[in-house]
């Protein structure tokens, strides 16, 4: 389990191809850290909420923390926060050390998920509120007060109170009001937790396009991976108060390190097997669940007879009622469901060892009738090259 | 943070001292063979003995307890009757002036409740001859009437508070609305029935201003017996008496609170216990 | 109804009388109607009981005697009995005579001694309610702070001396404060002073009985406000820059307003009418307009000019009435919208 902490690390995956990632990430491989958090713990009593944790988000990141719920996230953020004081570590923001800083002398600022906002004071007020603190002379005040408003479209309420605002608007009140400060990092919990779905779809966007406008590095605290993809430029996926990788959200995806991680994020269809023939070029899999070996075009760090998991995304599977003429990489099953979405449509195959595979297929025709229905035989396979195969 | 939670615990500390020392001193001081209350003579149990032979002191707590218990039952009746309709009637033909009534004994000054009954009772008694002298009957209405506003204000929250669809549930189960009431709400009710009950009780225990006006010559109460004896100067008597009352009530708060504890621990565990069966472990 | 449960026992009893009932109406429509006349003429009935019942008691016992109050105000004292004139009198000719005498009143105004009392009645309660604040504001705040199972701990403790009695906790205090009492025994012995201190019966031990008798009413309606406040709004502050005394006063203390209000007007409604306390506690000077109304009624048997008292003392209490009234009602809508 040592080797899978250290951030990025992929044991037991396939190498990972240069140019994977997205251009934007690169060019902010090279900016400078912005946090460092070095080897923080954190326990509640006999609890420990935060284990051995060891993270750098760099300047302008859009960086996201992600797990289930009594993970460790929130704790780590709110001690980004100065909430919380590390039970052991150090937490360097713009390389000064922060750990026993009060959260109102640090340069960072919060975004909390019930948005905790004044209720007995208006829009303005709570916008200006961070800077009053600051003693900002009254009229760069209400320069910075309504440029805040603006970037959040909400010049028109300037004087409503929070209560007579809806739940989107209260989320950008909020917004506004930890951004006011031009703090160094933004800490956002659950930023979209409270809204509703399809405003929340519209609201990841919005909340990237502020973060590249203002420039702010943004680390975000959510429990869906659909928000983390779609928003953050690094993702770090957590459980029982470690780290388990950190990466890309393209990179998460394709490469997991871990069964954990693979299942996390996204939809997975896993087997176990034993590793039976280990060259330098290739390797071939045997698992109970399938009729057939699996063969992967590429080496694994695991000797002979060793347990690993095969992980296959049902969308690299391919699914048809003619029977393939290859010696591995598929299998043969019964169509128990069918889940049709529009777009695409996922089948429910269930194999002949009794395990369930799940198929999507992208509906590209409009006119042309579904040719594989519930209860036909049917073969599911799949290239060497879309197998990954995780050690742990 | 240091100098902070200092200072909360501080005036926390005075707080209760403040609370509680009066009445830890009054109960030390009724064990004091001393009839001067302020010097420890000694300790004995002679003012509890002298309390017990106390005929006046005695038939007063009888009549005491006599109007505390039947006006804090009539009360209840009454106001939950009014919170019912406060809470579930909607509107109804004087619910302004109802909502007045029933809110305006809470702030009423003591004084003038007690005038005002005796005022309506003298009339009363003038016009219709009805109710002949005054005695316990016209305390108990007297404090049947300010306890009812009380109830009132605990059961109409407890009510505001009530699933309404559990109700609904049982009418739709085929329950007419009466029995709905009967077998689902007023047990829902309990807690609220009852500490509406006691606090009726305590407080029509505790009266001496409205009674010391109602009451004839007919009734005294243990308050007003208390406040004779007390302005004609201290006695270790009135203390003993104040170490029962005290003791009284703190044993019934604390049944009270162990019982309402033991539920709230029993469901937690239920609660818990549920979600591992859930789970499946 | 009753009858149905017998016969079916009881539990889920109701659905399959519901049921057979059902099966009845299928055959025929008549008796469909007719049961539901009936259910709702009960209905109405029961209704009736439950508006009528209570409504009664109310008009008759509490709005009747303030009416009386009201009329006896407006008539003249007489040695008699009742001890006051008629209003209305049947002049010869079959006239009505309406006298109000509105003299009580005037009276009350000419003699400086009810002004007088009015005024320390407002003064005292005031300055009552303020230290009651400022010692139950902090016990509030620390309460509400403190673990969940402590909190219960505090608030039973806080709770408790109100349900013992208030006249012998008022009564305690004499023993401490009294010339040969507690204080001064103590004091003395340890020398600090030779004689001893005058405390009972003046305007300090009136504060003191006064605070400690009502400081359960400040403190629990401020735990409310306190302890239902967000937490994390406390923690917004202080994560825009805000140091936490300035956050207490900027956010804590603004919010919790609604709380400050109900127990103020807690104290000060209750306050200004008190007899108890200024009688045993208070000294021979301090005149408090429900000690007057008490001497008026009791020692002068002037009804007519009691009278005039207690309406004049509700006058004086409308507006902090009217204002304690208001915040409850936000207060329940506020609990209803959450």
């Amino acid at each position: 389990m040592t080797e899978t902490r250290a951030p990025g690390a992929a044991t037991g995956a396939a190498p990972r191809p240069e140019g994977s990632r997205p251009g934007a990430v690169l060019r902010r491989a090279e900016a400078r850290p912005i946090i460092e958090i070095d080897d923080v713990v954190k326990t509640f009593g006999e609890f420990l909420a935060v284990d051995h944790v060891s993270l750098t988000v760099r300047e302008g990141e859009l960086f996201a923390l992600l797990g289930g719920s009594g993970c460790g996230k929130t704790t780590l953020l709110r001690m980004l926060a100065g909430f919380e004081r590390p039970t052991a570590g150090r937490i360097l923001i713009g390389g000064q050390d922060m750990t026993e800083v009060a959260p109102y002398d640090r340069p960072v600022n919060m975004m909390f998920q019930s948005y905790a906002l004044f209720p007995h004071m208006t829009v303005e007020a709570n916008i200006a509120f961070g800077l009053r603190q600051d003693r900002v002379p009254k009229a760069e005040m209400r320069d910075r007060v309504a440029e805040m408003l603006e970037l959040v479209k909400l010049t028109p309420f300037a004087k409503r109170k929070p209560h007579h605002l809806s739940g989107g608007q209260r989320q950008r009140v909020a917004l506004a009001r930890s951004l006011a400060k031009h703090p160094k990092v933004l800490l956002l919990d659950e930023p979209l937790a409270a809204l509703d779905k399809k405003l929340r779809e519209e609201t990841q966007l919005e909340l990237v396009g502020i973060q590249e406008r203002v420039g702010t590095t943004f680390v975000v605290v959510t429990h869906d991976q659909e928000e983390a993809m779609t928003m953050a430029d690094r993702v770090a996926i957590m459980e029982s108060g470690r780290i388990i990788q950190v990466d890309t959200p393209h990179a998460l995806y394709e490469y997991p390190n871990t069964r954990f991680v693979a299942e996390f994020f996204g939809t997975v269809n896993m087997f176990e097997g034993v590793l039976v023939e280990d060259e330098p070029d290739h390797v071939l899999i045997r698992c109970d669940a399938l009729a057939n070996p699996v063969y992967v075009g590429h080496g694994i760090s695991a000797r002979e007879q060793a347990t690993v998991w095969v992980a296959l995304r049902p969308e690299k599977l391919a699914i048809s009622r003619t029977r393939p003429d290859a010696a591995h990489n598929w299998d043969r099953g019964i169509v128990e469901d069918i889940v049709y979405l529009g777009g695409i449509s996922t089948f429910h195959v269930r194999l002949d060892s009794g395990a369930l595979a799940r198929v999507t297929t992208q509906n590209l025709e409009r006119m042309s009738a579904p040719e594989i229905t519930w209860d036909d035989v049917v073969y599911v396979c799949w290239r060497p090259d879309n197998v990954v195969v995780v050690t742990s | 943070m240091g100098t902070r939670s200092v200072f909360l615990v501080s005036a926390l500390a005075f707080g209760f001292a403040f609370l509680y020392v009066p009445i830890l001193l009054l109960i030390i001081f009724s064990f004091n063979e001393s009839r001067l209350v302020t010097v420890w003579g000694g300790f004995s149990t002679k003012w509890y003995a002298e309390l017990f032979r106390n005929e006046q002191m005695l038939e007063a707590a009888l009549v005491s307890l006599r109007v505390a218990v039947t006006s804090a039952t009539i009360a209840t009746v009454l106001g939950t009757l009014s919170a019912l309709m406060m809470v579930r009637f909607g509107r109804f033909r004087g619910r302004l002036l109802f909502t007045g009534m029933i809110t305006a004994p809470l702030v009423m000054p003591e004084v003038i409740t007690g005038l005002s009954l005796l005022l309506l009772f003298v009339s009363l008694d003038t016009m219709i001859g009805w109710p002949a002298g005054r005695g316990v009957d016209t305390i108990t209405i007297a404090h049947t009437t300010f306890c009812m506003a009380y109830v009132n204000v605990v059961v109409q929250s407890r009510l505001a508070g009530l699933d309404r669809s559990v109700e609904e549930a049982a009418m739709d189960l085929g329950a007419r609305p009466f029995k709905a009431f009967m077998v689902i709400t007023l047990p829902m009710l309990g807690p609220a029935l009852v500490s509406g009950w006691l606090l009726s009780f305590t407080l029509s225990l505790d009266d001496l201003v409205i009674a010391s006006f109602v009451a004839g010559p007919a009734a005294t109460t243990l308050p007003m017996v208390v406040f004779s004896s007390v302005r004609l100067g201290i006695t270790p008597e009135i203390n003993a008496l104040a170490t029962l009352l005290v003791l009284v009530a703190t044993v019934t708060i604390l049944i009270a609170a162990g019982v309402m504890w033991r539920q709230e621990r029993e469901r937690e565990r239920a609660v818990t216990k549920a979600l591992r069966a859930e789970r499946g472990d | 109804m009753s009858e149905d449960n017998r016969a079916l026992g009881p539990g889920g009893s109701a659905s399959r009388a519901e049921a057979e009932q059902a099966w009845t109406q299928a055959g025929g429509g008549g008796d469909h109607r007719r049961l539901t006349r009936l259910q709702r003429l009960t209905a109405r009935f029961g209704r009736g009981t439950v508006i009528g019942v209570p409504y009664l008691w109310l008009l008759l016992f509490f709005l009747l005697p303030f009416l009386i109050v009201l009329k006896i105000s407006f008539a003249e004292f007489r040695i008699g009995v009742p001890p006051y004139t008629p209003l209305l009198a049947w002049l010869e000719g079959g006239y009505i005579q309406v006298k109000l005498a509105i003299g009580n009143y005037l009276f009350l105004l000419q003699d400086p001694l009810y002004v007088t009392a009015y005024l320390n009645s407002l003064k005292v309660a005031f300055f009552s309610t303020v230290f009651a604040l400022l010692i139950g504001y902090p016990m509030a705040y620390a309460i509400a702070r403190a673990s969940p199972s402590w909190r219960a701990v505090f608030l039973l403790l806080v709770i408790l001396p109100f349900w013992t009695s208030f006249l012998i906790r008022v009564y305690a205090w004499i023993g401490i404060l009294k010339n040969n009492g507690l204080i001064n025994n103590a004091l003395m012995a340890l020398g600090l002073i030779d004689d001893p201190l005058p405390l009972l019966n003046t305007e300090f031990s009136l504060y003191v009985g006064i605070v400690y008798s009502y400081l359960p009413f400040m403190v629990l309606p401020l735990y409310a406000t306190l302890e239902r406040m967000d937490v994390s709004l406390l923690e917004a502050a202080e994560d825009l820059g805000c140091r936490p005394f300035k956050a207490f006063l900027t956010v804590t203390l603004p919010l919790s307003m609604p709380g400050i209000v109900a127990g103020s007007m807690l104290v000060f409604i209750p306050a200004v009418g008190e007899f108890v306390i200024p009688d045993l506690l208070g000294g021979a000077d301090t005149l408090m307009i429900g000690k007057v109304l008490w001497s008026e009624f009791f020692n002068n048997r002037d009804w007519p000019v009691a009278s005039a008292v207690a309406i004049a003392m509700l006058v004086l209490l409308v507006i902090p009435i009217v204002i304690f009234q208001h915040y409850q009602q936000r207060q329940a809508e506020r609990a209803e919208a959450s």
